[in-house]
């Protein structure tokens, strides 16, 4: 069949306005820039609740895709027609096991290591960034990447049909360059870690009209997560949680998690309530959580030296906000080693059955130790968000677990095996037990 | 000493669109003066009201942080090159 004449993507009025920066106020147009230029702080998305609270209802959205596309009234594009490749409405477990082990009782995953096309986070923020790029007329997307981004631009712009050429450091975990590869796009491994990347792709995109979905980009590509927060709502039967814990690595993903709450709050979709925001992040690299001990309103950066590559940004972006989202709403930011992260992982996938990967193990890892020291109480509903996929970073926990136990094909080589595997298992427990 | 220095997109309108440009000055802080200079206005976008470099810019000698080596002490030479990066970017 051919179709002589293109839809016209636009239907529905935009319920966004323009930019406005956070810090100074100064407002421009919904355009591909993301700092002020007056005072160089970020720029973020303005919308009109008072129309919003006219078009939104629960029924709605409950109505609407099985994706994040089911709340594109609160997010920054025009179409009608977004990328939907079934990004978001990820699981929402209730951890029993998990919980009664540290001690909690009312504990839930977020779990984005399912989430669709790449398996993690970064699926929400590229639909959104991708969307807007091409309203914007871009032909060619790009990203500075720790390796989920990347994995997650060339994905979604393969399906798009946009060029793609993704930055990433030159020493990532295999599965995060294959992950990358397999899409075709250009790839740019660039000795160096991943501040300098950014620092790299932020002079490209002074001189290549190319769309970067974290820098130029930047303001529509990050509201995608406030559907992380969007979802624990709905998922909580429209209830905010007491307690939320999230990964820091530029600090943005927190943040729009916060905004995202408000904004139900806001246009009347949830019953406002104190939500605690406490934030984890790996000690190889944990300028945010430096400066929340150190109760410092500016982040000093960091060379990082970390296995979680996925958050090792050591000049954090957002840093500043989530100290102080972290602050007025009496979390807390934690850091954890890489033995405890790769505690976390493990502990994680033996409780409830989920393989995350280093971002997540440094979640996992920071709960406990909010646990322990009494910074969560055990009857608050918490939610711990597992942002990323095991399978992508097997590198981190490769000689920290198991081997199979090889057998012949036949009973009773398969009998000794087993016999020996429990008298293993007892020798472990009683280890535990002393 | 001259040295080379990459102007982010929101401040090329002081620099007639121009994204490299060379400029002189023994430190940051005096770079900065010999910028203002050449381009006048442009330090009050790098800088805030007490002189002090604004928080959400990050400047780099040969790829080095500032704040990791003197900040706006810092010494330049001849040939060396300083990137005006926004700090607001990635994640």
């Amino acid at each position: 069949m051919t179709q002589a004449i293109t839809p016209t993507q636009r239907t529905t009025a935009a319920t966004f306005t323009g930019l406005k920066c956070k810090e100074c106020g100064a407002e421009y147009e919904a355009k591909a820039m993301h700092v002020c230029e007056l005072c160089f702080g970020p720029l973020e998305v303005v919308y009109d609740y008072s129309a919003l609270s006219r078009v939104v209802t629960r029924e709605k959205i409950q109505n609407g895709p099985k994706s994040i596309w089911r709340y594109r009234p609160f997010l920054p594009v025009e179409t009608d027609t977004p990328i939907d490749v079934g990004t978001g409405m990820t699981p929402l477990l209730k951890a029993n096991r998990l919980a009664r082990r540290l001690g909690i009782k009312n504990l839930y995953i977020k779990n984005d290591a399912v989430n669709m096309p790449t398996l993690s986070f970064k699926d929400r923020v590229v639909s959104v960034a991708l969307t807007r790029a091409r309203e914007l007329g871009f032909t060619t997307v790009s990203c500075a990447s720790t390796g989920n981004l990347a994995n997650s631009t060339a994905a979604i712009a393969a399906h798009a049909g946009l060029d793609c050429c993704v930055f990433i450091p030159a020493d990532l975990e295999a599965g995060k360059v294959l992950g990358t590869l397999i899409y075709a796009p250009t790839v740019m491994a660039v000795q160096g870690n991943y501040d300098q990347v950014n620092r790299l792709c932020s002079e490209v995109a002074n001189t290549h009209g190319w769309g970067f979905v974290n820098i130029n980009l930047r303001p529509y590509y990050s509201e995608g997560s406030k559907t992380l927060g969007y979802e624990v709502i709905e998922q909580l039967g429209w209830q905010l949680p007491d307690h939320i814990v999230a990964p820091l690595a530029s600090g943005s993903l927190f943040t729009k998690i916060y905004k995202g709450f408000q904004e139900f709050v806001k246009v009347g979709l949830v019953e406002g309530k104190d939500v605690r925001f406490s934030g984890a992040q790996a000690e190889g690299c944990s300028p945010i959580a430096q400066a929340y001990r150190e109760d410092r309103d500016f982040i000093t950066p960091v060379k990082p030296n970390t296995i979680a590559k996925s958050i090792a940004i050591g000049n954090p972006a957002d840093g500043v906000y989530a100290v102080e989202i972290a602050r007025k709403t009496n979390g807390a930011i934690e850091s954890v080693t890489d033995a405890e992260i790769v505690d976390g992982i493990k502990l994680l996938a033996e409780t409830e059955g989920i393989f995350t990967e280093t971002a997540g193990g440094t979640t996992i890892a920071t709960l406990k130790k909010l646990v322990e020291a009494g910074k969560i109480d055990p009857d608050e509903t918490t939610v711990a968000y597992i942002t990323g996929n095991g399978l992508k970073t097997q590198e981190a926990v490769q000689g920290y677990i198991g081997e199979p136990l090889t057998i012949e094909p036949r009973l009773d080589s398969f009998e000794r095996a087993l016999e020996r595997a429990q008298t293993l298992d007892r020798l472990e427990w009683q280890q535990v037990l002393v | 000493m001259t040295v080379k220095v990459l102007i982010p997109t929101p401040l090329q309108k002081f620099t007639r669109d121009q994204a490299t440009i060379e400029c002189t000055g023994g430190t940051i802080a005096e770079l900065l003066d010999s910028l203002e200079q050449d381009f006048p206005g442009i330090k009050a976008r790098l800088c805030d009201e007490q002189g002090n470099l604004r928080r959400f810019i990050n400047f780099y000698v040969n790829s080095e942080d500032i704040r990791f080596l003197d900040g706006a002490n810092t010494a330049l030479q001849a040939g060396d090159e300083v990137s005006i990066v926004p700090a607001v970017a990635g994640g």
